[in-house]
């Protein structure tokens, strides 16, 4: 044996000196965990991964149909369908890695309860799977701008960051909602009515000009307001406006989020096999 | 030699609510067990926090200590409810200790669970993969070992068909093929072997001996003391979440088993009751009335229990016997409703007879509880592992045969010999 082998100590409540660096070792985890998720939704089916492109696409319709044809709502000077697109791509983003996150520790519960690792692994994977569909469906988004002959501008290389966002804003949501849900299972049940709620209340179908002014920055207490505002503002170029001061509310909150949502994580994760 | 694993002062303390309790009770027991301490409650209203049914503290390990040596192989045995299991998830990290601390020296590979994070869906390969990551395998390292795992599990042929159409005997090997590679310092290994054809046992054992003979620590877990005797160098025995006696495996095991068939379980150092009645012994008679923790196929088995009255009361009590197998399924429940009277204050014997050729060959775990239900439902008590033992069948000077052919199990909780008529027709 070694001289150089390090000790591990086991003790109540020690917190772990080494816990950035115990989750970086699990990296090639992390990506199982999201690769065997993707598989797994695909096995025994005819189109496989297709089927990623199927849902935003059906609801752009049905939101161009409704918002645009029927509602006959702006639409800042770009096709509708793009408008539209432009702010579903984050909105599933954020909602299906949010849900898959929060419910992601019960699925798990097996392993969890049989083998250590960075418990913050497996959130994380479920983040990451959607974001695999987010990818996939921004193709479809691809499609329609070339469809309309749509040209972005230079701000599109901007995206990266709100897309960081999205994903901070998907973790820490996510992260939160995991740790409650060992403990209590209502939030099973309160998190697809939050997600079907969001989705109205988000600017995903319409766009968030037509808030009036003076409501605009409590608006963007919805954090899913400045990111898809964000987008559309990265996306759509010079036709749409950020609206600096409830974009800049919005990441702060999906920043305080975040970094509460991994405090609490962390302090309630070693009760996890304990009332799982 | 330095210690790899230093344990000192270990204990783990759950809280039991009501969502742990019906893991083991039905909702009945939960709701009666909780209508008993509301009445105690009010019988003591200056009694502390304990008496509260959502929160009964129960320590599954009390101040633990012990050190285990480079390249031993140790045997953690006790019965059921012991606190082994508890222990291995405290050194396997799934849980943490209540208090004391844990000093471990090397890389730990822990195998609480054969094939834990398979995923039925997904093919051979894909699930080495994936269960090698969840292990703690790098990709570099289960693709440069993919083939050993693959011959060891001798499931070549099969590598790109899903899990789920695998036999079952298919699905061990490759779970623990998968396992025996990990080449750790430290392996942590639970019941595992329990699965599995013999001759596949086997060669996990001869893989676990090479393990220790590298000079790499083995922990092993298990029910089966012929296998901790011939496997491990050192034991340890738990009870009560106590070390009871730590040393050699075979002084161990034979002090495990003599304090099993020298005397009946003792409860009274427990208090396992209320104010009405309490538990005071349990035991395994032969038909001669030997305490033992064998019973051949054909003997009638006699499960003897002493309890004590403690209050003369209105109350009419109801004996009852748990006949529970591995894993804790019910092989059936006994209540003595012959029996259910007012029993003056003192010490009472129960003994039920099970019939001779009426059990199956396993092993069964007895769990005796006394009730009671007028006025109001009372679990006076309710033991649900108090003690065990195993029905063999040597196969030879069986006269009476429940079996054709010589094979080796039977399914089903129990092996009754029934009357059977074949007659020719017509």
């Amino acid at each position: 044996m070694s001289a150089t082998q390090q000790v591990l100590i086991i003790e109540s409540g020690r917190s772990e000196r080494h816990y950035w660096r115990d989750l970086w070792g699990f990296r090639e985890l992390l990506f199982f965990l999201a690769w065997r998720d993707i598989l797994v939704r695909y096995k025994q089916t005819t189109i496989g991964i297709v089927w990623a492109l199927g849902r935003p696409l059906i609801t752009m319709l049905v939101f161009t149909l409704v918002f645009s044809k029927l509602a006959k709502l702006p639409s800042e000077g770009v096709p509708y369908p793009i408008l539209v697109f432009a702010a579903l791509l984050p909105w599933q983003f954020f909602s299906s890695g949010f849900s898959g996150a929060g419910d992601s520790l019960i699925s798990n519960a097996g392993v969890i309860s049989k083998v250590y690792f960075s418990r913050l692994v497996i959130p994380a994977s479920a983040v990451i799977v959607s974001f695999v569909d987010f990818l996939i469906s921004g193709l479809i988004l691809v499609g329609l701008m070339a469809w309309y002959g749509f040209a972005p501008n230079l701000r599109i290389f901007t995206l990266p960051l709100f897309i960081f966002v999205a994903f901070a804003a998907a973790m820490g949501a996510g992260l939160w909602i995991a740790a409650l849900n060992v403990k209590y299972r209502d939030f099973r049940i309160i998190v697809p009515i939050v997600v079907q709620l969001g989705l109205y209340i988000s600017p995903v179908g319409f766009s968030s000009a037509i808030v009036p002014e003076q409501w605009r920055l409590l608006y963007s207490l919805n954090p899913m307001v400045g990111v898809i505002d964000g987008f559309r503002w990265a996306i759509l170029g010079g036709n749409a406006q950020l609206y600096w001061p409830g974009f800049l509310l919005s990441l702060i909150l999906v920043m305080v989020m975040l970094f509460t949502g991994i405090a609490y994580f962390r302090k309630t994760e070693k009760t996890f096999t304990d009332i799982i | 030699m330095a210690s790899v694993i230093l344990v000192e002062n270990l204990s783990k303390k759950y809280l039991i609510g009501h969502q742990r309790q019906e893991l083991y009770t039905n909702l009945h027991d939960v709701i009666a067990q909780g209508v008993s301490r509301s009445l105690k409650k009010l019988a003591h209203p200056f009694s502390k926090a304990k008496d509260d049914p959502a929160h009964e503290e129960f320590w599954a390990l009390k101040d633990v200590s012990f050190d285990i040596q480079q390249g031993d192989r140790v045997g953690i045995i006790g019965r059921n409810g012991a606190g082994k299991s508890t222990l291995l998830k405290i050194l396997s990290r799934i849980t943490e200790p209540t208090s004391g601390k844990v000093s471990i020296r090397g890389r730990v590979a822990s195998l609480l669970e054969v094939g834990t994070g398979f995923h039925p869906e997904l093919t051979g390969r894909e699930n080495i993969y994936l269960n090698g990551a969840i292990l703690g395998m790098s990709k570099a390292d289960i693709k440069k070992k993919f083939d050993k795992i693959i011959a060891f599990a001798e499931v070549e042929r099969f590598l790109d068909t899903p899990v789920k159409r695998y036999s079952s005997g298919m699905y061990v090997r490759l779970a623990f093929a998968v396992a025996a590679h990990l080449e750790p310092d430290i392996m942590i290994i639970d019941e595992v072997l329990a699965v599995g054809d013999a001759q596949f046992q086997k060669k996990c054992l001869g893989k676990m001996e090479e393990v220790g003979a590298d000079g790499r620590t083995v922990l092993f877990v298990s029910h089966s003391l012929p296998m901790v005797s011939s496997l491990c160098t050192k034991a340890i025995l738990l009870d009560a979440g106590q070390v009871v006696k730590a040393g050699a495996a075979s002084d161990v095991v034979s002090f495990y088993t003599k304090g099993d068939s020298g005397a009946e379980i003792n409860f009274q150092s427990r208090k396992i009751g209320d104010e009405y009645a309490q538990l005071l012994s349990v035991s395994i008679l032969d038909p001669s009335g030997v305490a033992v923790t064998q019973i051949i196929i054909n003997q009638e088995v006699r499960v003897a229990v002493t309890f004590e009255v403690l209050q003369d009361s209105e109350r009419e009590l109801l004996p009852r016997l748990d006949f529970m197998m591995d894993g804790g399924r019910y092989a059936f429940v006994s209540f003595a409703a012959a029996k259910m009277q007012r029993y003056k204050p003192g010490k009472y014997k129960a003994i039920c007879r099970v019939p001779a050729n009426f059990l199956n060959q396993v092993t069964y775990f007895i769990g005796f509880g006394l009730v009671s239900y007028e006025p109001t439902k009372i679990l006076h008590f309710h033991e649900h592992s108090a003690c065990s033992f195993d029905v063999i069948d040597p196969l030879i000077d069986v006269p009476t045969r429940t079996r054709g052919m010589p094979m080796n199990d039977f399914p089903g909780a129990v092996r009754p010999v029934l009357d059977w008529d074949v007659e020719k027709l017509g």
